[in-house]
């Protein structure tokens, strides 16, 4: 068929028509598996009652679905080797995230974003997840954690100046983790002491995601070290603002294109314009931020056992050992199966709490539900593909092992596996 | 001097990508369930009408594509990729399987000369059917000239300049306006449509409602006798290897 050689040609990479199609290199597009395809229409007639299964999306939802679906693996999947061998993301990667509105999803119009729904967003994060974890990461903090409080806390001139800069052009970073604040965040020691109209800013950050890229840093501070962590407060810091010092990035088991670097400031003057939303209120806007944050970590753990999954699963449906397909043996299907249910269950957890989310409701025990649930899953799901793989599933040839490489941090950041359990008995201690 | 109107038409196809089945009773393929995309060459052509419209030579385009209520969505894609109308020329899924280039050019005529105008576009076949027909059959019903298999359209005044990719190389053709073209590969690389062009698809996919079937009667086309897989011939080919599952 015409087509099937078509879209290569537009991609620039070439399909390779081996007799095991399943071991060509990994750029060349996989086909698209019937799995992923039990998604329906909203009928919008319903009015939307929830009485629709929770894969059910509205068309535009739906479109922007395909549109990122085919987005990732046209111009993103060509490139995840290579991002990850030099630990740098490319840069017509992030172009494309920005050309494609896809790091202003939630944002307003009128501001130069997309407009679009919470629940697109964590669509979005899916798929580029399924090609590309590290990539899925650049939209999932700009979406969920640098726009949302900007959007929510930033006074109409905050807005004006930083949105529609986020939304086409500028990378945003998110600066709470220090060496002694992880999961005790708020004990973080950075301090922003005010002179007249400025506050300057002293201390270091660690872990902080995209510093190398970002324009615009969101760093917490405290700026009364005795009102413990009432008096942590969020400062809007432009790069190049003198004694910012950003160091050298991390060398990461996975993630490796995203890349994570510590911080130091040093007397970092800040005007009080800079302040987001209300002095010693900012632990409050972390923590609101960050029940959001899950859900997006969620869809890119989702996305990403996903994409591994439907990598693995042609495979062994190919291969052959004693006379029989890989798949045919009993024990192996009962393994898939079983991932699958995992996958389905996780699915349904994210989707839900981002709906919940998205209605206005109470979501936060679901979303640590969804964060905790996913993550787990995804480090499960990457770790039998490499089994099922065999021997191919260990060797940078194929992208299996890169999966399970980038699955490993979601149980650790934006909240580790045992502070979402904490999240989750505290909402039912409070329900019994 | 954006004057010209064009029409493209465009057809919802299993997307490329998916693996195939044939049905248990070999009457067709299994459609349902199966994920669809606009026809890749229609994306061309569509990209080609958007390009002419930023150039300034096209003032309106309208999208139209024929068969069941699901073409709404390959409409709103060409909404999204910079359309302005959508025409939905409803055919209930019962008979959509009969729907052949025949009845389709016959709507496509009858609509070009309903709506006035300039330029038909379409792409040069359809993935599943192959057929390479409807553009030349609507050209023919309208008895306009037509420039197919185009990999180069240029517009001059009232004349189209299509640079055509034959057999035995490229043919340039002047066509008076109006005019049928097909799209072929090399045309050109469609646009991805940008999220914010996807928000802004869903109003302008409300305002055209559907183009009722006053247009063109559905005659029983051909029918479809049976469809299986190809012979094994014993070739080394890659994919009659692939097996049925």
């Amino acid at each position: 068929m015409e087509g099937m050689v078509m879209r290569p040609l537009r991609g620039g990479a070439l399909l390779r028509r081996n007799f095991l199609t399943c071991l060509s290199s990994w750029k060349a597009p996989p086909r698209i598996p019937r799995s992923s395809q039990s998604e329906a229409l909203l009928n919008i007639a319903n009015n939307g009652l929830p009485y629709a299964p929770l894969q059910t999306f509205t068309e535009e939802e739906m479109m922007l679905k395909r549109t990122v679906e085919r987005f990732a693996q046209e111009q993103i999947a060509p490139l995840v080797l290579t991002m990850d061998e030099n630990s740098k993301v490319e840069k017509s990667v992030i172009q494309g995230l920005f050309q494609h509105g896809l790091m202003g999803i939630e944002i307003d119009t009128i501001y130069g974003g997309t407009g679009a729904s919470f629940f697109s967003s964590v669509l979005a994060i899916e798929e580029l997840a399924k090609v590309d974890a590290s990539v899925a990461l650049f939209c999932d903090l700009q979406n969920t954690l640098i726009n949302t409080l900007i959007m929510k806390h930033g006074t109409e001139e905050q807005k004006a100046t930083y949105l529609t800069k986020l939304a086409t052009e500028e990378i945003g970073s998110f600066c709470l983790s220090e060496a002694g604040a992880g999961s005790d965040s708020f004990s973080l020691k950075t301090r922003a002491d005010k002179k007249g109209d400025y506050f300057v800013i002293n201390g270091s950050k660690m872990w902080i995601s995209h510093a190398e890229y970002a324009g615009l840093f969101l760093v917490m501070a405290n700026v009364d070290p005795t009102r413990g962590y009432k008096g942590i407060t969020c400062f809007l810091v432009d790069r190049g603002t003198e004694g910012l010092h950003i160091g050298k990035p991390e060398n990461k088991l996975g993630l490796r294109a995203s890349c994570t670097c510590p911080l130091t400031f040093d007397n970092v003057k800040v005007p009080e314009a800079n302040v987001l939303g209300q002095i010693g209120h900012g632990y409050k806007y972390a923590i609101g931020m960050l029940n959001k944050g899950r859900v997006g970590i969620a869809a890119q753990m989702l996305g990403l056992a996903q994409g591994c999954f439907d990598y693995t699963i042609p495979y062994i449906k190919e291969r052959v050992q004693f006379g029989t397909r890989l798949f045919d043996f009993q024990g192996l299907q009962h393994q898939v199966a079983h991932v699958a249910t995992q996958l389905e269950a996780a699915r349904l957890l994210t989707y839900n709490a981002a709906r919940l989310a998205e209605a206005g409701r109470p979501f936060i025990k679901e979303a640590s539900m969804a964060k905790y649930y996913a993550s787990e899953i995804a480090g499960r799901t990457t770790s039998k593909c490499i089994d099922w793989m065999g021997g191919a599933g260990y060797v940078k040839a194929y992208p299996v092992e890169k999966y399970f490489r980038d699955a490993k941090i979601g149980t650790i950041y934006e909240g580790t596996s045992n502070i979402q359990l904490n999240t989750i008995a505290k909402h039912i201690d409070a329900e019994y | 001097m954006a004057e010209l109107r064009a029409l493209v038409a465009v057809k919802r196809v299993i997307d490329f990508a998916v693996k195939i089945r044939v049905k248990p009773d070999r009457t067709g393929v299994v459609t349902d369930g199966v994920k669809h995309s606009m026809n890749p060459f229609c994306e061309i052509a569509v990209e080609e009408a958007v390009r002419l419209k930023e150039k300034k030579l096209v003032k309106e385009i309208i999208a139209v594509s024929c068969g069941p209520a699901q073409c709404q969505e390959t409409i709103r894609t060409a909404l999204a990729m910079g359309a302005d109308r959508g025409i939905h020329v409803e055919v209930p899924a019962a008979e959509a399987d009969r729907l052949g280039p025949l009845q389709v050019a016959r709507v496509l005529a009858k609509l070009a000369e309903k709506e006035k105008v300039d330029l038909v576009l379409l792409g040069k076949q359809a993935i599943d059917d192959d057929c390479n027909q409807t553009g030349q059959m609507t050209a023919g019903f309208l008895d306009w000239p037509q420039g197919t298999f185009a990999s180069q359209v240029t517009l001059e005044g009232d004349k189209v300049k299509v640079e055509r990719e034959i057999d035995g190389g490229l043919e340039t053709l002047r066509l008076k306006l109006p005019a049928v073209v097909t799209a072929d590969l090399r045309l050109n690389e469609p646009r991805y449509a940008t999220l914010p062009n996807i928000m802004g698809a869903g109003p302008k996919a409300s305002a055209s409602g559907n183009g009722s079937a006053d247009v063109a009667p559905m005659e029983a086309g051909c029918r479809r006798l049976g469809q299986g897989r190809p012979v094994n011939r014993g070739l080394p080919c890659a994919e009659s290897q692939e097996e049925e599952d």
